[in-house]
């Protein structure tokens, strides 16, 4: 045993090997329990079949969500009416903090101001390009072209655009897009972007609105396509076309899917905190409602207005939540 | 389609739960078992390394806000010691370091040291009840240190974390070309430096001052550097003790006026920010990049800590006549002797496994000191174990006499001894704000005061 370890040690990857196995393990495991739960609800008949079949294929998952969702939830809300660590209890304290604090308050501006420009630029845009796109030939490369921000995470789009964004003084050569253009466009002094309020919260919607724009053209590009050619030509023989055609048909047929689109995009932006903490980290009053929950939590410790920011922050989502899966569900019903 | 496809899902997560769960356990066990192996003799040059043995195989965790290149002299400083131990120490330094410990800490995913530079986020963590106390040796190798490095280290009289590193923060660092084309001496006094600046500004040529807070997340606390140094050498230790414990309020006059000598000199328009910007560039100028002006020949100094000679590129000579050089930042009020603002770093252990505890014997050691001492320069220790003689670079030199100066007035660096909701939270918002966007000292100030835990 401890021939075989110390040989092992002297294997750069043994750790990785050990892990591997450790997943291959795992899995076999898994895949064994799953067997043996098929096969005994295979054998199961008569009455308990479907009582047992129900237990069985929504246990684990019911299981997940109270350990991994429901007690977290309770928890924070119970965390959010006591002090920093959670010694003192402080009835409606924090809440009273979140909302008449000057900086808070402006936390929570900025938060409503990227729920309410994001998602729409990022939808508009969408839809402007799937109209446009599905003229052109060879679309499909300009489509990936596009949806390809997608791939990359916040963080990596985040840091792209701060080079964009970086300013120097004029003397010195640029090494920021936006500075040089604006240099080059005869524009002797270009401000410091990522300082200028209100402007700098803006700049930071861009990244979003680069990253989510593919996704809303992708999904609306498709419920376009699937307007029935019938219903088109019907409108064109009674005169629609052009704007018309677009605001009367179009825009109805796929009313659904862009109240889904929009609402998903909104959902994401709420929960954005990665592009404002890598950009600005919450400076030079670019803070969102998501990071200032971080920061308080785990930056500052003060755990009681952390929690109390995450459950304003879920009641904000929960509506729009059940307003996207209230769509969704509206959409299946109809195909 | 729809029905089959969250099907899949499921059993998706419930595998990745499983091997996550798998993992963890399997981790552990093998951690612990591996100390338990019997001790061979260490022979040659890996003699001296004989009471660490017996552990041959193992691997510990150290996770740091330290990174390349200064972390590859503390690779280098105890790879000599892994190679004869066999104990692995996988290390990583993180930008993000002061936010990311406490996640990974109070989610149980703790490293088995982290380097910690503030002694109130190492009381937080000892809040958690994840910092295990140091062993017999450890603490016996504490003593080589002057006592007061222990209280930093002690969280409620109780000692967690021995120092490994002392930095010295009140140096200016400067360029000698520009201060002898413009015929200005060493300022000794406050004064002195302001006409200095002053006179610098006038000339035309390279603007007095570089500055930079940006740091990621933890953007700001450079100007929280500055602050202290004109509070600890306008008042003395007293005031500046009160200050920590917030008997003395930001909103106090004593500090208002200090911020207001601060604004005077960093925040002049003609004194900063050379070769980057105006005033408010400061806060988007990164520190490590701050200070790149200096060898341009755009700005002459930067106050910034001793550390901050790692920063300059390859090849720079720091010497008195060299590229750039530093000299000790002069009292704001000339009664306060030699004020001494410093810093340090304190190794604390999240686990008491026999190989971990064999690394922070040998890291508390004067022994270590002496091999990351002599690896590369830029490393100060306040360990009284280590020869002066070893110091080859002037800059340590000066830093290590000041740092164990019996006559010096030394301060640990307030903001990392203040509550985490102050010194690493509103305190740099604040102070960045206040650079950034010129908010009044009255509401920076407030809102700091109204930050302090209840």
């Amino acid at each position: 045993m401890s021939v075989t370890r110390a040989l092992l040690a002297d294997g750069a990857w043994t750790d990785a090997s050990v892990k591997l196995g450790n997943m291959v393990g795992a899995v076999a495991g898994f895949l064994g329990i799953l067997l043996v739960i098929f096969f005994v609800a295979g054998r199961a008949s008569g009455r308990i079949a479907r009582p047992l079949a129900v237990v069985l294929f929504l246990g684990p998952a019911v299981l997940l969500l109270i350990v991994g969702l429901v007690a977290p939830l309770v928890r924070t809300v119970y965390l959010s009416f006591y002090n920093d660590d959670g010694t003192k209890f402080l009835g409606g304290k924090n809440y009273g903090w979140a909302l008449t604090t000057e900086s808070v308050q402006h936390v929570l501006l900025n938060t409503l101001l990227w729920l309410a420009v994001a998602p729409l630029a990022a939808t508009g845009l969408g839809l402007l390009l799937a109209l446009l796109i599905d003229r052109v030939r060879g679309q499909a490369v300009y489509k990936s072209l596009i949806f390809m921000p997608m791939a990359i995470s916040l963080v990596g789009a985040s840091i792209i655009f701060k080079f964009v964004y970086d300013a120097r003084d004029v003397s010195q050569s640029q090494i920021g897009l936006m500075s040089q253009l604006a240099i080059s466009l005869g524009w002797h002094h270009p401000p410091n972007w990522m300082l200028s309020q209100p402007l700098n919260t803006f700049l930071l919607m861009v990244v979003m609105v680069w990253v989510q724009t593919g996704f809303a053209m992708v999904v609306l590009s498709a419920a376009i396509n699937a307007i029935p050619d019938e219903v088109t030509e019907a409108a064109r023989l009674d005169g629609a076309g052009g704007v018309k055609l677009f605001w009367f048909v179009t825009v109805p047929m796929i009313r659904t899917t862009l109240v889904v689109v929009l609402t998903t995009v909104m959902i994401t932006t709420l929960k954005a905190f990665d592009i404002v903490r890598t950009m600005t980290g919450g400076n030079f009053g670019t803070q969102v409602l998501a990071n200032e929950m971080y920061s308080q939590s785990f930056v500052q410790f003060n755990t009681g207005r952390g929690s109390a920011l995450a459950v304003i922050l879920f009641l904000g989502v929960l509506p729009l939540v059940a307003y996207n899966i209230l769509q969704l569900r509206k959409e299946r019903a109809v195909r | 389609m729809n029905a089959r496809r969250r099907l899949l899902v499921a059993p998706a997560v419930l595998a990745l739960a499983l091997t996550a769960a798998c993992s963890n356990s399997s981790g552990g066990s093998g951690g612990s078992g591996g100390g338990s192996g019997s001790a061979a003799a260490l022979t040659g040059d890996c003699a001296q390394f004989q009471p660490y043995a017996g552990h041959s195989g193992t691997k510990v965790t150290m996770f740091a806000s330290i990174l390349s290149p200064e972390s590859d002299n503390l690779e280098k400083s105890w790879a000599d010691f892994s190679k004869c131990t066999g104990i692995k120490i996988s290390y990583e330094g993180s930008n993000d370091f002061e936010s990311q410990l406490p996640v990974r800490v109070t989610g149980g995913n703790a490293p088995d040291f982290a380097i910690i530079p503030q002694p109130g986020l190492l009381a937080q963590m000892v809040k958690t009840g994840k910092v295990v106390k140091p062993p017999a040796g450890t603490v016996a190798n504490e003593d080589k240190w002057s006592p007061v490095w222990k209280t930093y280290g002690s969280v409620n009289g109780t000692f967690y974390a021995a120092p490994m590193s002392a930095n010295m923060k009140s140096l200016v660092w400067y360029s000698p070309k520009t201060f002898k084309d413009a015929g200005i001496e060493v300022p000794k006094t406050w004064a002195d430096l302001m006409a200095a600046s002053d006179k610098l500004a006038k000339a035309g040529g390279a603007k007095p001052w570089c500055g930079g807070i940006g740091s990621g997340t933890a953007t700001g606390w450079p100007a929280t550097d500055w602050l202290e140094e004109i509070v600890l050498g306008s008042y003395g230790g007293e005031v500046y003790d009160q200050w920590v414990e917030h008997k003395v309020k930001f909103s106090d006059e004593k500090i208002t006026t200090a911020m207001q000598t601060l604004a005077g000199w960093m925040q002049n328009p003609a004194w900063v920010n050379g070769g980057i910007g105006d005033v408010k560039s400061i806060a988007t100028t990164t520190f490590q990049d701050a200070g790149a002006p200096i060898l341009a020949g755009k700005c002459a100094m930067l106050q910034q800590a001793s550390f901050y000679k790692a920063q300059w590129p390859k090849g720079t000579k720091v010497a008195a006549d060299g590229d750039v050089f530093a000299f000790h930042l002069p009292a704001v009020n000339p009664a306060v002797p030699n004020p001494v603002e410093g810093g340090g770093e304190f190794l604390a252990a999240f686990s008491d496994r026999p190989e971990v505890q064999a690394v922070q014997n040998y890291l508390s050691s004067s022994d270590w000191a002496s091999s990351r001492v002599k690896t590369a320069s830029g490393w100060v220790s306040a360990n009284q174990g280590v020869d002066k003689s070893l110091y080859t670079d002037p800059i340590d030199q000066l830093s290590a006499s000041k740092l164990t100066d019996p006559t010096a007035t030394f301060r640990f660096d307030a903001s990392d001894l203040m509550p985490a909701a102050v010194g690493s939270g509103q305190e740099w918002k604040s102070l960045t704000a206040w650079f950034a966007e010129g908010q009044s000292i009255q509401r920076v100030t407030a809102d700091i005061d109204a930050a302090w835990p209840q």
